[in-house]
């Protein structure tokens, strides 16, 4: 596949990269990434991601665009209200680039589709609020072999970490089963700064990006937190693995994916 | 003793056991956090039972949702 000089130009500053050259922008164009949820954290990872030339994307979301929205799903505009999030976001991510084919997946995800929805992607970004949404992700991607990047944000914080399978600790190494309703604060009842969203969904899209490239360090291994407020960055060490992880561990318990009874907001977050 | 408490050198009375770190630093949500302690990972539950040591490095880790959740999945 020969750039057109219009590529050329448009990826002209990934080009110049040692770390990207022609040859990584080629495999950023081939690469497939699915992106969970087309709100907070889906939104800045999905226009880096077409901004960047990643050929395929696929993004799943079955809500439609709500004014509560618009504070950090920067994405969706005030004239996509009421729209089909994926279409929304179809639209915006192919307007800045046309080199990228966008799937979209009007669903929300479940032990049904999500086996279908991963299996044809490279990278996996978890942009979902929900921890049934979470847990069902990271032991679909730990039972298909298939890396994704974690992402979660309440008030002025934010963390993220990759999984690669084989190579790190997975989620519910972390943190084991989901908490029970109400118990941990969620962004509808605790609020959440809108450009948290942005730093934590574009170093999603910056560990989807490096994974692709072979380049560089992933956030395996280690948990990233960050603190607006104290504006601190830390990067926690985890184990190298959980033998007894029930689902990357020795002897796997969970084998089947679990639909966990919803806990999470009744509403947009 | 000294330990470290997310990243900070405090000074803690020896015996002191997780649990009652965790109430000591106020940590939010405690029943659903995860601790780390020298990198090994335990929940909640196991709290009680682990004396910390002199030197020891705790982290809590957090249940963190985010994104675009409307609906059911």
């Amino acid at each position: 596949m020969a750039f057109t000089d219009e590529q050329i130009e448009r990826y002209s500053r990934h080009i110049i990269l040692k770390e990207v050259g022609v040859k990584g922008q080629k495999k950023l164009l081939n690469a497939k990434v699915l992106i969970i949820g087309a709100g907070g954290l889906g939104s800045p990872a999905a226009l880096y991601l077409a901004a960047a030339g990643v050929g395929t994307i696929g993004i799943a979301d079955a809500d439609e665009v709500d004014l509560s929205n618009l504070q950090r799903q920067v994405i969706h505009q005030t004239a996509d209200l009421g729209k089909a999030k994926v279409i929304s976001a179809k639209e915006t991510m192919e307007a800045i680039n046309p080199d990228v084919k966008v799937i979209p997946y009007r669903t929300f995800v479940s032990s049904e589709n999500i086996e279908d929805l991963i299996k044809d992607h490279d990278f996996v970004i978890d942009g979902t609020d929900n921890f049934p949404a979470k847990f069902l992700i990271n032991d679909a991607c730990a039972m298909a072999g298939k890396p994704f990047s974690h992402g979660g944000i309440i008030r002025f914080q934010g963390q993220l970490m990759t999984y690669v399978p084989g190579e790190s600790p997975c989620y519910r190494c972390v943190f084991k089963n989901p908490p029970p309703k109400d118990a941990v604060p969620t962004c509808k009842q605790a609020g959440v700064i809108g450009a948290m969203a942005g730093v934590i969904g574009c170093l999603q899209a910056m560990e989807a990006i490096k994974y692709i490239l072979g380049k560089g360090d992933l956030l395996t291994g280690f948990l990233l937190t960050y603190n607006a407020l104290t504006m601190e960055f830390r990067k926690i060490k985890l184990p190298k693995e959980v033998k007894n992880c029930p689902v990357c561990g020795e002897n796997p318990t969970i084998t089947e994916l679990i639909d966990y009874e919803l806990t999470e907001c009744d509403g947009a977050i | 003793m000294k330990i470290t408490v997310s990243g900070e050198v405090k000074e803690y009375k020896d015996g002191t056991t997780l649990k009652e770190l965790v109430a000591a630093e106020k940590v939010e949500t405690p029943e659903y956090v995860t601790g780390s302690v020298n990198d090994e990972l335990y929940s909640a539950r196991d709290f009680e039972g682990i004396v910390l040591k002199d030197g020891d490095v705790i982290e809590f880790l957090y249940f963190m949702g985010g994104g675009s959740y409307n609906g059911i999945y």
